[in-house]
């Protein structure tokens, strides 16, 4: 009797512990944009982000400019 | 004092450098990788930060709302419509962002969701601010009016977007349960990024704030 539940134990425990190896070699990392990385076109997208921003604040500094003459003008 | 602020460039210069930081470091320095997120987790940078300088701007409208309540002085109104007028640009900028990142994480859109909801009834509320400036000519009354409304609007944004969201269970990140980014923030990669973000996105909208403001009170002057 006592065998047997010695038995029915082990094996249990050699289950669990087969699962728990299986298991951690299943679970793989998040991909993420790696392919991009390793071809470098994620300088592509860094550098057109970068002309956009650009743009945008030579847009903002010219018009800072010309309210301020307006300003000037106005006194 | 905002006006004063308007003639010093050395704030400009920073935002443009944090705002070229943010992008660019942003997009190549490391991030966690997480499930779903992937690598859409940089949005933080992106997303958040307009929210920010959002609330940042409306609390600058509320601030000279009730300054102009103290004096009377239109300027002060002006500058409370001014800063109210970027904050909705911001939001609408927030709004879209975040529209655009549901879509492929959460896979809609839209959802039925606490945070999404409040946000919308929150631009409604402040859509009715302008409504309501619209409808009067009198200036004196319009700017009196409206200040009053601006207490209400800014504390029905603050209870639509930052209270209510976290009583009840959303979808959104650090409300109704969920984790906030700051916890798959562990070793404080995104941290070094996201607070130089979100300063130099506030300068920005602080700047546009100055432009749009000078612009009206040249306008003012002129139709005088």
């Amino acid at each position: 009797m006592k065998n047997k539940i010695f038995k029915i134990l082990l094996a249990c425990v050699i289950v669990i512990i087969a699962n728990v190896q299986g298991f951690a070699q299943m679970q793989t990392e998040p991909e993420m944009a790696d392919v991009m990385r390793s071809n470098g076109k994620i300088y592509v997208v860094v550098g057109v982000l970068s002309i956009v921003l650009t743009g945008i604040f030579i847009y903002l500094f010219v018009l800072d400019r010309k309210l301020t003459t307006i300003e000037k003008r106005l006194k | 004092m905002i006006q004063k602020i308007a003639y010093y460039k050395w704030w400009k210069i920073t935002a443009v450098l944090l705002v070229f930081y943010a992008v660019v470091g942003g997009i190549l320095l490391p991030v966690p990788a997480r499930d779903i997120l992937n690598e859409t987790i940089r949005n933080l940078y992106y997303h958040v930060t307009m929210w920010f300088t959002m609330i940042f701007l409306l609390t600058v409208s509320l601030v000279y709302a009730v300054l102009h309540l103290m004096n009377y002085d239109l300027k002060r109104d002006t500058i409370s419509v001014e800063a109210a007028k970027v904050g909705m640009l911001f939001a609408s900028l927030g709004l879209l962002t975040g529209m655009l990142w549901a879509k492929y994480t959460w896979g809609a859109f839209w959802t039925n969701d606490p945070k999404l909801n409040g946000v919308a009834a929150s631009l409604l509320v402040y859509s009715a601010y302008f409504l309501l400036r619209n409808s009067m000519d009198d200036e004196q009354k319009r700017a009196r009016l409206s200040a009053v409304y601006n207490v209400f609007a800014y504390v029905m944004m603050n209870v639509f977007i930052l209270i209510m969201p976290r009583l009840t269970s959303s979808l959104h990140p650090g409300n109704g349960g969920n984790p906030a980014f700051k916890s798959y923030d562990l070793d404080n990669q995104m941290r070094l990024i996201f607070y130089p973000a979100v300063i130099g996105w506030i300068l920005v909208g602080l700047w546009i704030l100055t432009i749009q403001l000078r612009k009206r009170l040249i306008e003012n002057r002129l139709l005088v």
